[in-house]
């Protein structure tokens, strides 16, 4: 990615913090501040904030939006009829291939909000505007729109002290106008950690506002693109690059639950049809280890012969361990099925895991 | 954060010498870099070190660094305590964080090292 690096509208709230800023598809964010480790349990046991004003917005509206949307979007927005609702789901090429995933939320009458990976901002633009009918209006909000995560089991009793009076959560998955301080907000209940919390939609200008009133409570810690993926993994959330990518399709990355098998009509439907009826060859699937932290492409063996190679690796702070995700044969897919990853110099035991690999969070607590 | 009495080379280790005795490790530098470790693999005692190879591995969350031996020598004695209490790297990184001890075969090649003065200028330099 040439060029230089563009900056999120906290990027100098990040710096301010002492975070360490890395290079993020072409973004100048923070991967920590007081350690991936710290920021990680603060939001396992209280309350993280997190810069995701690199991710992309896209507003699609007009009386075939739906119609649309059902067309690029493998899951059935059937399922959001209801407004303020939101449904996570892969969008696919003909081939099948992935080429994002995303969360879709049902904003307003005959109008959606989509909420795209920032690596993938420009590519899913000209994808969606490009298979759009001509009555159908999209708007990149991306540049003017910021958005913080507030993730953990506090994390709701804090923003409901900022929002005020009589104010009362979303459910989840569902997303509401709110006002922080005076700040005009969007909160959606969703996230990218296994905590309950909300992500905080608001204007650019008002982002280091929105940040600071977040960070007025002392149990607030900002937290890192480092801590965001420890989180994510050890909750077995995939993430695009890493565990999927256009050479991968939803069945294979274990997204079939995304792709209702009575949905037809949509870009890619046929060949992932074609995926499920002669079954995948390779699966998506967790693994643990005792020793080691496996890492991003270190080869997976089975009898000392590799049998794939790892996708998301990293080492669980909540668990003490190495965990990861791997494609492999799918007769090696079956829990508890005995691995092996080769992490530089060792080869050391691993044992196929059903994600998530942390089971008990603020929201395994409620039941949802 | 860079004490006196030790000497460091350039990939970030320090060496405390007593006699021909070398007690090595990492700096705060090089801790503050990698950020919190989860994982040191050391070499096992009797083990030869050789001055700019590696004699094991530093592991954070987000990275992986080798160790590079600052001396040449023979391993006498391993931190086996950072195999609990890897975190000792970071909170105390030239005492209860140290890495190995080493017979050092030529204290010749002390003289190679920086002092405290020159090793911050090198990381200075270095930013």
């Amino acid at each position: 990615m040439g060029g230089h690096a563009r900056r999120t509208p906290l990027y100098e709230e990040h710096v301010a913090l002492g975070a360490r800023m890395v290079d993020f598809a072409g973004w100048e964010m923070p991967v920590q501040y007081s350690g991936i480790i710290e920021e990680h349990m603060a939001v396992r046991s209280t309350a993280g904030i997190f810069d995701v004003s690199h991710m992309g917005e896209f507003r699609v509206f007009g009386f075939e939006a739906k119609a649309a949307l059902q067309h690029i979007f493998t899951n059935d927005l059937d399922r959001i009829d209801g407004l303020g609702t939101a449904l996570y789901t892969v969008m696919c090429d003909e081939d099948g291939g992935i080429i994002d995933d995303l969360i879709v939320y049902h904003t307003g009458e005959l109008e959606y909000l989509i909420v795209v990976n920032a690596a993938n901002r420009e590519t899913d633009w000209a994808w969606i505007t490009g298979h759009l009918p001509e009555t159908v209006e999209a708007v990149d909000e991306s540049d003017r729109t910021a958005l913080i995560a507030v993730q953990g089991p506090e994390a709701l009793r804090i923003v409901g002290e900022l929002a005020g009076g009589s104010w009362t959560p979303p459910a989840r998955f569902a997303v509401v106008e709110a006002a922080l301080g005076s700040i005009p907000v969007l909160l959606a209940r969703t996230g990218y950690t296994g905590e309950d919390g909300v992500e905080v939609f608001c204007h650019e200008s008002q982002a280091a506002t929105v940040w600071r009133l977040l960070l007025s409570f002392p149990e607030v810690v900002p937290c890192g693109l480092g801590a965001r993926d420890t989180l994510r993994l050890e909750m077995g959330y995939p993430l695009y690059g890493s565990d999927m990518d256009r050479e991968t399709d939803p069945i294979v990355a274990g997204l079939g639950w995304v792709v209702p098998k009575v949905k037809t009509g949509f870009i890619g439907a046929e060949a992932i049809a074609r995926v499920r009826e002669v079954g995948p060859t390779r699966k998506l699937v967790g693994i643990t280890v005792s020793e080691g932290v496996p890492r991003h492409g270190y080869p997976v063996l089975h009898g000392g012969v590799e049998v794939g190679k790892v996708a998301s690796g990293t080492f669980s702070p909540t668990l003490g361990h190495g965990i990861a995700t791997a494609y492999v044969p799918v007769g090696l897919a079956a829990p508890d099925t005995g691995l092996e990853i080769g992490i530089r110099r060792k080869v050391v035991p691993a044992v196929v895991t059903r994600p998530p690999f942390v089971k008990t969070t603020s929201l395994t607590a409620q039941g949802s | 954060m860079y004490p006196k009495d030790l000497k460091y080379d350039r990939e970030h280790e320090w060496v405390r010498l007593d006699g021909d005795i070398a007690t090595i490790g990492i700096s705060d530098f090089a801790q503050d870099q990698l950020g919190e470790v989860v994982y040191v693999d050391l070499p096992s005692v009797g083990d030869a070190v050789s001055t700019g190879d590696s004699f094991g591995e530093v592991e954070s969350v987000k990275s992986v660094s080798e160790l590079f031996s600052p001396l040449s020598g023979e391993v006498i004695e391993v931190n086996s305590a950072l195999d609990d209490a890897p975190e000792a790297v970071n909170d105390d990184c030239y005492g209860d964080g140290w890495m190995i001890r080493v017979k050092v075969d030529n204290l010749s090649e002390v003289d190679a090292l920086m002092d405290a003065d020159d090793y911050e200028a090198f990381l200075a330099e270095e930013a």
